[in-house]
């Protein structure tokens, strides 16, 4: 058990490697009750006209288009500071009662803080701190919540609805962060261990902790929060055009009221110039790992610095993340990594390294 | 064979003039699985308490100091193809290298089997 943010987490249960290959083989139940549940809702009360009021104001503070999502639906975004920076990456939902935010554990209070400061006072806040998170992730996923829930098989990836489960209230999303098909559950706390103790009574299900969801997530591209992701980065350099919904790229001739969202200026400049560097992925050859802060090179010249790498329990070979210079962010370009008195040689890889496998429909 | 034990979890069997040096089975379990491990080059000089190995896991590396000084005259080339052996063997196959006795003096500050134990059942 270590400290993060503010709680007590579990790195492991039987171990890291085995627990990984369990979630891309079976089923892993992760309890992520440390990352915050926030939801949004204007004057009109938790109604579709408060959830649109919500909306509209939350486009202010970040780059996707928000107001268009229909209910259920929902979409991954970006808090971003004034100067483009990355404050925070969250998954946004409409949904129906509220617009909802999962964001990171780490940063939750600032979070809330950011939002308070610049929303309107009109839109009210709520902190769902009595819920817990449960994420349920693999290919047998599905197959299992479906025996609990079997109308949460219907949801696709990015969907989310509310179900009831023996009386208790469960939101449920078709998403997650290792690439697999599975689902996110937000259950009141009081029922978290009973929830938690019937996924884990099927055999197909085992704990995983936070070292297999650092693992899975790497091996799957996604970046953390707090590593891949800071204040420093900005969302072209960190490869998150897409967050950067089309609707909302042109920067409005008067501020404000207009489709405008912090950070804009300094984001669309990057995004037109291109970035100066770019998130990259990087297989590293032979067995020894690359960490976060590990020097890259290009000959004897450095061009990045690793943000977060390990070991691939799937390709059974370092993998790593890093920021480098653009003109050495093709795919195939030939690097080396600094690590202790050694070089190690490196290509640019695309990512994900090991394959998504979201559910999008049969 | 006197196997001695340092408080930063290395074991030591001395045999002679010489020494065999790896982690314990309570480090390798505080490591987890091990993906890699870096070993000293024959040769090296080792001084008492300095790197002298990186154990590679999953989750991070972490080094592994000499518990005595001298100078490393063999380093276990299973763990290159095999690194897990150092969760499997700890104290067995998955030794981590050989090295001179610089200085006998230095072992007599070294725990034995007992005190290790009573050592880790206090942590």
């Amino acid at each position: 058990m270590v400290p993060f943010a503010g709680y007590e987490m579990p790195i492991q249960y039987e171990g890291i490697t085995a627990e990984h290959l369990w979630t891309r083989s079976s089923a892993g139940l992760f309890d992520v009750s440390h990352m915050g549940q926030l939801g949004l809702v204007g004057p009109a009360g938790p109604n579709a006209d408060g959830v649109r009021q919500a909306a509209d104001a939350l486009e202010a503070l970040v780059p996707g288009d928000i107001s268009e999502l229909s209910e259920g639906r929902m979409r991954y975004s970006l808090l971003l500071n004034e100067a483009g920076g990355v404050l925070d990456d969250l998954i946004i939902t409409n949904t129906g009662r509220s617009i909802a935010l999962v964001v990171n554990g780490a940063v939750k209070w600032d979070d809330i803080a950011h939002l308070r400061e610049h929303l309107p006072d009109e839109i009210t806040l709520t902190h769902f701190d009595e819920n817990a998170l449960l994420a349920l992730q693999g290919p047998q996923a599905a197959d299992v919540l479906a025996t609990l829930v079997p109308a949460a098989c219907d949801l696709v990836f990015m969907t989310s609805a509310f179900f009831d489960w023996d009386g208790i209230p469960l939101w449920i999303s078709r998403s997650g962060y290792t690439g697999e098909d599975g689902f996110e559950i937000a259950v009141p706390g009081e029922h978290v261990e009973t929830l938690a103790n019937a996924l884990i009574a099927n055999e197909r299900v085992r704990p995983i902790g936070l070292g297999a969801r650092d693992s899975l997530r790497l091996e799957a591209g996604l970046p953390l929060y707090g590593h891949d992701l800071t204040p420093k980065t900005d969302p072209v350099s960190a490869g998150l055009k897409f967050a950067l919904s089309k609707s909302r790229r042109a920067i409005p001739e008067i501020d404000n009221e207009t489709g405008g969202w912090m950070g804009q200026e300094p984001v669309m400049q990057a995004f037109d110039d291109g970035p100066k560097q770019r998130r990259i992925g990087l297989l590293v050859d032979g067995r020894m790992p690359a960490r976060e802060g590990a020097e890259v090179y290009a000959g004897e010249d450095q061009v990045g610095v690793v943000t977060s790498g390990g070991f691939s329990p799937t390709l059974e070979q370092p993998i790593a993340m890093a920021y480098v210079d653009t003109q050495h962010a093709a795919k195939g370009t030939a690097l080396e990594i600094a690590v202790r008195k050694k070089r190690l040689a490196a290509t640019v890889s695309p990512m994900p390294f090991v394959q998504h496998k979201y559910f999008r429909g049969s | 064979m006197p196997r001695y034990f340092t408080d930063e979890h290395e074991w030591i069997d001395v045999e002679g003039e010489s020494a065999t040096v790896g982690i314990t089975d309570y480090a390798q379990e505080q490591l987890g699985d091990i993906v890699f491990v870096e070993l000293p080059d024959v040769g090296a000089p080792l001084d008492k308490g300095g790197d002298a190995a990186v154990v590679e896991s999953v989750k991070a590396a972490s080094d592994v100091y000499a518990p005595i000084t001298g100078e490393v005259t063999e380093a276990n080339g299973a763990l290159e193809d095999e690194p897990a052996l150092v969760n499997s063997s700890p104290e067995e196959d998955g030794w981590f290298f050989r090295m001179t006795i610089g200085d006998t003096a230095e072992l007599e500050g070294l725990m034995d089997g007992k005190a290790y134990k009573a050592f880790i059942d206090g942590l």
